[in-house]
């Protein structure tokens, strides 16, 4: 084994990036390109907000609104959120389970190029003849060739392309869990992050499949004519939302359960107690994915189902408020009898509580199918999900930034700026949000670009809009803090928060081989147990000796690429240009087959010179 | 103390369903304003389920701000807290407690759910067949013989069965103060029915994206005492199987000539004309321009001179007219009414 040990190859600045295969650099990878596509979208959110805060005024006009819409939902939803979530896993998930690596190197980098390139590709749109109008939910018929544009073919091949990412960023994810985890560290005493986070790619295991059906069938509808959401041709519009909501349900506690794992590892740090009801919480998440994938026909109340399925999928919604519930006051109680500080991180999380509520409890009200007959497609809907999605998850995010950038940067987030951060944010979201309920149930529809001057719905677009500059100025604020960080000459130290599980036992930011010594895992809080004990790190279950690693690999790169180009191709039904990008995709996966790559070892005596130590 | 948070929780209760119940919307419009069973049903089931939600809302609230003030960190604070572990009597009880609270709030939802769909003949109800288009929605009484588009009419005070449909794209009927709101699939056929209670103008909206104009595909429901509807039905009835009057001015007569070349192939008058475009038998009788406008003249002309400035992305084209030929369709156009009150 060792007669193939070489040093690592000399590689830096930008293609070190473009090849490499560490999950803590592909981690940045996705943290800088969720980040960017998070501002697109949030752009995209001050003009939907922008035309919307007087009545009748014309400042994008009708197309370009619809636009808006569809490039705000789909960008945050796929190209934002879940990048920024992937960005965590990658970063922390490994640490926290005491590996050197994740399952599938070389994957996880294919993972977050296929994902990059079908975002870019989705939104090139703009600048190609328009983008996608027929809402992120791109219901057929509307999404069909005789009622819209181009766009939507950008829609359907970057989906698929960032989907297949997020598909095997998943899976590797699910076997790095289950087999890469330190000596002593069982499944019940993995961080609820982990936890989280292999319930997440569980479910992106069973709920990507369902949309990559869902759009291969609305390809063939767009460009060969296929019919299979074409009535006049005998196809069904409603099979249409089935398969998007199979995959849109549980993509939404796709989103939510890593939020509740930051969520639960921050409380849990800042009152310096473990975590309440531990086994409840992995039980309750567990749970909840599991009921995930039951209800998606919630979101379809009004399609015409009929009373006996809309009571059931109804009920069984109500449902997912008892293992939701058990969270909430599971964090309640690990702050209860503890000491409690507040550095930012903790000030999202603690914000998180109340907000989340909320937006469970206008989801309990939406399980009533009767009554959503009123709520379905208003701003009542609107403000919902926003308080879930923003308030929740997006807290959640930005709560578990704050926590774990010391240990992703080795610098620390400034603290003042961050409490600005999230007080102009906390406020602008409510302030946002909080009206729309009204106005949904004073007779707003959602995804309209105007509303008539004399319904009373004024006053509530009105400070609906002016929130929407509140949440600008945090997210600047964060932008601001992040530069800010990366000036300062500081180093954060490995464990400034006074930390409970693996990551903060080794160095921020960690070597690449993140654990010199693989540690021996004795309890749940792994490190915590050790500091009780007395000890100073974690205990060794190995000698030190050479670290094997996985070589870098532009191939990624190149395999995403191909991809990318055969995208184009079917979009303007240039079969020459698909063939030219399939085929340099299937050269590069030949490559890799036949290619004897097995990687570099780094030696004992270089692990020493470093002086890092375990 | 305890009684003081009592008193508490029924206050901000009162205040939040005194907010509902008074503050907001207009009539003809909200949600929280119901004028028909239907709507009232639904908002008994939203005031159920948010008065539990706000009760639950309230105990997370407490708790949280007692935790939160009680167990801050304070300067100079030794010592680390206790490690608990969970307790299962608690878990239990948090459990429980929402199941139970579930369970109220399932029964109605069971009752009323299937209260709603509910079909009724044509003995015991008002036959309304909905087919929403880009951007406009087409009204057929089959049982009565006559049809109608953006102006809905109906008789105060009786059960009206809708079947609704789509002819290109998925649209959603949504009357919110009658009641709301079910999809008009393309291909397929769905059923609602609905009841007003007071006669007045409704508004009613199209709540699923449908384009560019989806905002502005809006409806009037036009509630009439039943003496008045069934004029009206008659009325209807009288012109449509005739042919469409001949004009009364001279400048009307040359609106008619420019109607009958060139809107006559889309949009039906009395028992003549294509069904493409929204039939405009009683148009002069209507609520609005378009669904959206004030019913006035100028708004008529400004629709003639240019359908896609108002409405973005309808299927009417510019008929290019000049200013002399909008003037006599206009004034032909206000000819047509089947009522005397204009």
């Amino acid at each position: 084994m060792s007669a193939h040990a070489s040093h690592a190859p000399n590689r830096s600045g930008l293609w070190d990036y473009l090849t490499t295969v560490d999950h803590k650099k592909i981690a940045i990878l996705y943290l800088i390109a969720g980040g960017i596509f998070f501002l697109a979208g949030g752009l995209e959110a001050l003009l939907i907000r922008l035309q919307l805060m007087y009545p009748e005024i014309e400042f994008v006009g009708a197309k370009t609104f619809n636009e808006l819409i569809t490039m705000h939902g789909t960008t945050m939803i796929f190209l934002a959120v879940m990048p920024i979530i992937f960005a965590l896993m990658n970063a922390i998930v490994p640490l926290q389970i005491g590996a050197r690596d994740v399952a599938f190197p070389f994957v996880n980098a294919l993972g977050f190029w296929l994902f990059f390139f079908g975002g870019v590709l989705l939104n090139t749109s703009w600048f190609l003849g328009g983008a996608p109008d027929a809402g992120w939910t791109s219901y057929t018929t509307l999404a069909l060739n005789q009622y819209s544009g181009r766009g939507v073919d950008f829609y359907v091949l970057g989906l698929q392309i960032a989907g297949l990412g997020t598909l095997i960023g998943g899976i590797n994810f699910l076997v790095t869990i289950i087999n890469m985890r330190a000596p002593g560290m069982t499944f019940m005493r993995m961080p609820m992050f982990t936890w989280a986070s292999f319930i997440t790619s569980g479910l992106i295991l069973f709920a990507f499949p369902a949309i990559t059906v869902g759009l291969v069938l609305l390809m063939f509808d767009r460009l060969f004519g296929g019919n299979f959401f074409n009535p006049d041709a005998g196809g069904n519009v409603v099979i249409w939302e089935h398969l998007f909501w199979i995959f849109g349900h549980p993509e939404v506690y796709i989103l939510i359960l890593p939020a509740f794992g930051i969520i639960s590892e921050v409380v849990s740090t800042f009152s310096r107690k473990r975590l309440f009801g531990y086994s409840s919480m992995v039980f309750a998440t567990a749970l909840i994915g599991f009921l995930g994938f039951m209800v998606w026909a919630h979101h379809m109340f009004t399609t015409g189902l009929g009373a006996i399925a809309n009571t059931l999928f109804g009920l069984a919604t109500m449902l997912i408020a008892v293992p939701t519930g058990i969270k909430i006051f599971n964090w309640l109680l690990t702050m209860w009898g503890g000491q409690i500080r507040f550095p930012t991180a903790n000030l999202f999380a603690v914000g998180f509580i109340p907000t989340f509520t909320i937006g469970g409890m206008t989801g309990v009200m939406l399980a009533v199918p009767p009554a959503d007959y009123q709520y379905h497609d208003s701003y009542f809907v609107v403000a919902h999900f926003h308080y879930v999605i923003v308030g929740g998850l997006v807290f959640g995010l930005f709560s578990g930034l704050y926590y774990w950038w010391p240990k992703m940067f080795g610098k620390m987030l400034n603290e003042t700026i961050g409490k600005w951060n999230f007080w102009t944010f906390f406020i602008g979201f409510h302030l946002t949000f909080f009206p729309q309920h009204f106005l949904g149930l004073m007779g707003m529809p959602r995804r309209v670009f105007t509303y008539l001057k004399d319904q009373n719905l004024d006053m509530g677009n009105f400070i609906s809009t002016i929130g929407a500059f509140g949440m600008t100025i945090g997210t600047i604020l964060f932008l601001i803090n992040v530069v800010v960080a990366a000036k300062s000459s500081k180093r954060a130290p490995a464990d400034p928060w006074d930390g409970r599980s693996l990551e903060w036992a080794i160095p921020s930011p960690p070597p690449e081989y993140n654990f010199v010594q693989t540690p021996l895992v004795r309890g749940l809080d792994a490190l915590w147990v050790e500091k009780m004990a007395g000890n100073k790190g974690m205990t060794p279950a190995e000698p030190i000796g050479d670290i094997h690693m996985p070589s870098p690999s532009f191939l990624p790169f190149l395999m995403s690429l191909g991809l990318f180009v055969a995208g184009y191709g079917f979009i303007y039904h240039n079969y020459v240009v698909v063939v030219i990008g399939v085929l340099a995709t299937f050269a590069c996966m030949f490559t890799r087959s036949v290619k004897d790559d097995p990687g570099y070892h780094i030696h004992e005596d270089e692990l020493e010179e470093k002086g890092v130590k375990a | 103390m305890k009684g003081w948070q009592q008193y508490w929780r029924q206050f901000s209760l009162f205040a939040l369903l005194a907010l509902v119940l008074t503050g907001c919307g207009k009539d003809e419009l909200s949600a929280l304003k119901p004028s028909g069973p239907v709507a009232a049903m639904q908002f008994d089931l939203m005031k159920l389920s948010s008065a539990i939600m706000i009760g639950v809302f309230i105990v997370v609230m407490t708790i949280f701000t007692y935790v939160l003030i009680r167990y801050r960190k304070r300067p100079g604070q030794q010592g680390i807290p206790k490690q608990v572990e969970g307790n299962h009597a608690l878990e239990i009880l948090w459990t429980v407690i929402p199941f139970l609270l579930l369970i109220i709030m399932a029964i109605p939802t069971v009752t009323t759910g299937f209260a709603l769909h509910k079909e009724y003949p044509k003995e015991e109800a008002v036959q309304v067949k909905v087919t929403a288009h880009q951007f406009w929605w087409e009204f057929e009484y089959p049982d009565l013989g006559v049809a109608t588009a953006q102006d809905l009419v109906l008789p105060v005070g009786k059960k009206i069965q809708f079947v609704l449909s789509a002819s290109d794209v998925k649209h959603a009927f949504w009357i919110p103060a009658l009641g709301g709101k079910i999809d008009t699939n393309p291909g397929q056929e769905n059923k609602m029915w609905l009841q007003a209670d007071k006669a007045g103008i409704y508004y009613g909206k199209c709540a699923e994206l449908c384009g560019a104009s989806h905002a502005l595909m809006d409806f009037k429901v036009e509630v009439m005492e039943q003496a008045d509807f069934d004029t009206w039905v008659a009325n209807m009835k009288g012109v449509q199987a005739k042919e469409p009057v001949t004009a009364t001015s001279p400048l009307a007569a040359e609106g008619q000539q420019i109607f009958d070349k060139s809107c006559l192939g889309c949009h039906a008058v009395a028992g003549k004309g294509g069904k493409m475009g929204p039939n405009l038998t009683n148009f002069a009788d209507r609520e609005r321009v378009a669904g959206i406008k004030a019913h006035t003249p100028e708004n008529i002309a400004e629709w003639l001179k240019d359908p896609q400035k108002i409405k973005p992305g309808n299927k009417m084209p510019n008929l290019n007219l000049d200013d002399t030929q909008v003037k006599a369709l206009v004034e032909y156009m206000e000819t047509l009414s089947v009522s005397e009150k204009k």
